[in-house]
């Protein structure tokens, strides 16, 4: 085989030290991209920088009463919340007891409807009806938390007085189904993006082989989106769990700990909410509730931490 | 083949090794790639090909836990040092196995590189969409539907697009990873024919599972296995007068 010469191909073969130079030679894309870069930096750098910001005032504004005042059992395990009373008490474990029955109750309302929702719109709902469903679910997610309250208060109350014949109609129930529709929406759209990432092709290799739509899903489509789905379910979770003002408008916000899903009960953040307005700046009850901020705080990061555990260890293994 | 002593390499290869974690994926590689010739390799799946042309352009820089040993020189200048990186990746043109058609027209997905090099001229970007479209062998199919997402080619036609978005380059070094996978075999011909005539422009680095489109295309031809090069000879002399047995076996059909 012939070959041209060589001096007919000058950008290959010019001296060796120009091209080594050409590598090393930063031009102006280059430095665009470092600037960027640094900039992008910046932007997620500051992500850090909001979240050591709060957590650092919302520790020092409770620190002192924490430090030097606060009972931690007393705080953790007392069934007494009286801090307006003489002596105060600030036992907090009816208003955890109340955010852990509600959330719970929320989470048995929501994530079953928002899965079926997720699996119609992802599996079955085709052209115009998936695009007004998922208009519709995104409409839903987007209604204020007040309006949600009015619901609470004057839907859901008489309904559940009547079909349970109980007394009261503002309990842990009317909470838990409130919140429980507020975050169903959230979890829809994030569980249909999760189901929605599943490859075409592994649906048609399995349709192939002659599996059923509902084999299809069960057995390729949820095992693959499972990080997904568990880490919208942890998200929704979140969700109910800081929701304030819909919760001190059905719970009927009682400081004591609910024995059944038809007491009422009173949540970390609806106390807060309710008591910091009164609370006179730097007095032990004003400093309890930021302490209680505290625990909510702790309590989110480690919700958001599992759910990010929960969502790499699936792709490890996937 | 003849080399003129003079020319320098355009890459050379030393004692190249690569892991992945704690597995060898290509161990004590050495030899010189030269200019404007059409180098095989040929080996079994696992036995370093791919890893080897990742390494060629840094694409470990992509892969958590990929580590590069040894050297590779590009034009003379160490690929792990060079200050800008994506000089380095303007001038080697890569295809991979499965087309990569990206969400663009199929005009904008060969346009892409001239105009991130700067070319603004729409007479003159027309023209080098033409003329790589035309080398990938896909310029008559496409056309008329320039402006169509280049997304929704078939596979083919898609990996044709990848070939001429990667000539689109004007790049010194292309680097060939089983391109004809997803390629009908007339059209593998004509894309062969192409890589022929593009030896007096570039050099290329063909990677394949064809053992006999190797022996068609190449002009020196390395056969991996296992990590290793077990032998590396002008591939008329390889084919036909291999010296180690585990060459003769593979090109024999006895494994791989």
């Amino acid at each position: 085989m012939s070959r041209p010469p060589v001096s007919s191909t000058p950008g290959v073969t010019g001296p060796r030290a120009a091209e080594a130079k050409s590598l090393d030679r930063r031009d102006r894309a280059w430095w665009f991209d470092f600037g960027a870069r640094a900039a992008v930096f910046v932007g997620g750098m500051s992500a850090i920088l909001f979240i050591a910001a709060i957590f650092v005032f919302i520790g020092t504004q409770g620190l002192d009463f924490a430090i030097h005042r606060l009972s931690w059992s007393e705080f953790l395990f007392g069934t007494h919340w009286e801090p307006t009373v003489e002596p105060p008490r600030y036992g907090a474990l009816p208003l955890i007891a109340g955010t852990a029955w509600i959330t719970v109750v929320a989470m048995l309302v929501s994530a079953p409807l928002a899965f079926g929702a997720a699996v119609y719109v992802a599996e079955f709902a085709r052209g115009k009806q998936r695009e007004w469903l998922k208009i519709f679910i995104e409409l839903l997610a987007a209604i204020p938390s007040v309006v949600w309250g009015v619901i609470g208060l004057h839907v859901m109350k008489p309904i559940i007085q009547h079909v349970f014949d109980v007394q009261i109609g503002l309990n842990v129930l009317n909470a838990g189904v409130i919140l429980g529709l507020m975050a169903a929406p959230i979890i829809t759209t994030i569980a249909e993006d999760a189901l929605k990432a599943v490859p075409d092709t592994y649906r048609e290799a399995a349709e192939a082989m002659g599996a059923t739509r509902w084999q299809v899903i069960y057995r390729v489509v949820l095992p693959h989106a499972r990080p997904g789905l568990s880490a919208a379910v942890l998200l929704g979770i979140g969700r109910a769990f800081g929701e304030t003002i819909a919760v001190l408008m059905a719970s009927g916000h009682r400081l004591m700990i609910p024995h059944s899903v038809f007491d009422s009960a009173a949540t970390i953040t609806a106390t807060i909410a309710a008591e910091l307005g009164e609370a006179a700046k730097g007095s032990d009850h004003y400093q309890v509730l930021f302490v209680l901020g505290l625990l909510l705080f702790l309590i989110t990061f480690v919700i958001n931490l599992t759910a990010d555990w929960i969502v790499r260890g699936g792709r490890r293994r996937a | 083949m003849v080399t003129d002593p003079v020319i320098p390499p355009l890459l050379e290869v030393r004692d190249l090794s690569i892991h992945y974690g704690d597995k060898a994926a290509l161990s004590g590689v050495s030899f010189d790639i030269r200019q404007h010739e059409i180098f095989g390799i040929i080996g079994p799946a696992n036995a370093g090909k791919t890893s080897f042309l990742r390494a060629i352009n840094r694409m470990d820089d992509f892969v958590p836990g990929m580590r590069v040993g040894g050297q590779i020189c590009f034009a003379g200048r160490d690929v792990a040092t060079v200050r800008n990186l994506y000089a380095l990746r303007r001038r080697i043109g890569v295809v991979f196995p499965l087309p990569v058609g990206l969400p663009l027209s199929i005009y904008d997905n060969v346009a892409l590189s001239p105009r991130l090099r700067g070319v603004r001229r729409r007479a003159e970007l027309d023209q080098i969409v033409e003329r790589c479209l035309t080398r990938a062998a896909l310029w008559d199919e496409v056309k008329d539907r320039l402006t169509s997402l280049g997304s929704l080619l078939s596979g083919g036609q898609q990996q044709r697009l990848t070939i001429a978005r990667a000539l689109s380059q004007e790049p010194d070094l292309l680097l060939l990873d089983e391109f004809s996978i997803a390629v009908d075999p007339v059209t593998t011909m004509r894309i062969e024919e192409v890589l022929k005539e593009l030896r007096n422009e570039l050099t290329i680095v063909l990677v394949t599972n064809l053992v006999q489109q190797a022996r068609r295309l190449a002009d020196r031809t390395a056969f991996f296995l296992g990590g290793r090069c077990v032998e590396l000879d002008a591939t008329e002399a390889l084919f036909s007068n291999a010296t180690q047995q585990q060459t003769i076996d593979y090109l024999g059909g006895r494994f791989g």
